[in-house]
């Protein structure tokens, strides 16, 4: 009984793997991603967690290199560097770099300011919101050193992390990025 | 050869203090420096004004960030409380309206009016004040207590534990900060973190 389980799980495992693969396929040949060039605007529903849901996205055990982005859409600085994320998403998505947007916006704007935000810029690079209004709880377990504002960044791969409370230029994130990959 | 070595160690040393001076900033036990800043009703205030105040609740706070028009009302609530008690509300607005004209003196007078703030609203003119507190975002609050030294910093953070619903709130960090300092207990948390919106500076 037990193993019938495991192996339907298994099973569904081995379908949403090449659901998912075929998925992406059709991506990579159906578009190429480019910051300047106009982005196909592809619908995905919007995944809320709270800090404990959201804690499996702050580490890793691949070879992947996260680069995690805390903004909200009233935050001006943010607006004003998420074009260099969507642009680092762009240039790096295929050198094993994956680009985070975790978005502190009020859940009761969810509807009326990020949904839309989301749509109306054509988004490429993943865009999570993160609900706990706790803050003190979870703040200090992104970084010991962060004071909670934004924007701020988290950069990391399975050996090392580092995280920014500031602002950023493209060219500043994109030496911070490199400084992750070898 | 040698000189652009030296340009380029300095330029490196520059760009390292540049970084690393982000914290810089009290912590508890320091003593915060008094100020004299303009009020919305054009007076200038300064904590040494208050001759009977045991301490201050000195709160950076502005018009345009989202989380401190949230708190606006438990602003308010606070200096109703605790004014009568020797711990007056200062608020603070730091960022630099140039860059946030919705920030600016006229802009803080409609908001301070139209709320019906208890408590002064100051403008950190020439942005002096707020990197000696080492406030990086609005809203933060410092609690202070006066003593022999001067104003001593006893907390620093969050005003409670909930921004979106003031009836949800489980743990009033700054109530129960002044709570303490008023009974002569030590402060259970005396810092905490909250999400806030940087300074423009």
């Amino acid at each position: 009984m037990d193993f019938y389980f495991y192996d339907m799980r298994i099973l569904c495992l081995l379908v949403l793997v090449l659901l998912m693969s075929c998925k992406n396929e059709s991506q990579k040949n159906g578009t190429v991603v480019d910051a300047h060039s106009p982005v196909e605007v592809r619908e995905r529903p919007l995944e809320i967690y709270d800090f404990e849901g959201l804690k499996p996205f702050l580490k890793t055990t691949s070879d992947t290199v996260y680069v995690v982005n805390f903004w909200a859409t009233w935050c001006a600085p943010c607006i004003k560097e998420m074009p260099y994320f969507e642009t680092l998403n762009a240039r790096y998505k295929n050198k094993n770099v994956e680009v985070l947007l975790v978005s502190l916006d009020f859940p009761k704007k969810y509807d009326s300011h990020l949904r839309p935000f989301i749509k109306k810029n054509g988004l490429q690079s993943k865009v999570v919101a993160l609900d706990d209004a706790d803050f003190n709880s979870w703040i200090p377990q992104v970084d010991p050193d962060w004071s909670g504002s934004i924007p701020a960044t988290l950069i990391f791969n399975k050996d090392k992390r580092e995280f920014y409370e500031q602002s950023f230029t493209y060219d500043e994130l994109e030496t911070e990025l490199l400084k992750f990959i070898k | 050869m040698k000189k652009i070595k030296g340009i380029i160690a300095i330029a490196a040393i520059m760009m390292l203090s540049a970084f690393t001076t982000v914290s810089n900033g009290y912590k508890v036990g320091d003593i915060a420096t008094d100020f004299n800043l303009k009020n919305v009703d054009g007076t200038m205030v300064s904590l040494s004004d208050y001759k009977d105040a045991k301490g201050f609740i000195v709160i950076f706070t502005c018009n345009t960030c989202p989380y401190a028009v949230a708190y606006e009302d438990r602003i308010i609530a606070l200096d109703k409380k605790y004014a009568s008690k020797g711990y007056p509300v200062i608020a603070i607005m730091p960022n630099n309206p140039e860059i946030q004209p919705g920030d600016s003196m006229e802009a803080m007078k409609q908001r301070a009016q139209k709320k019906g703030f208890t408590f002064p609203y100051l403008m950190d003119e020439g942005q002096k004040i707020y990197p000696q507190y080492g406030a990086t975002k609005t809203p933060q609050v410092y609690v202070l207590q006066k003593t022999s030294k001067g104003n001593e910093v006893k907390y620093i953070g969050a005003i409670d534990d909930n921004y979106q619903d003031a009836k949800a709130v489980k743990t009033k960090y700054v109530e129960n900060a002044v709570d303490a300092l008023m009974s002569g207990q030590p402060i259970k948390e005396t810092e905490t973190r909250a999400i806030g919106c940087s300074i423009k500076s």
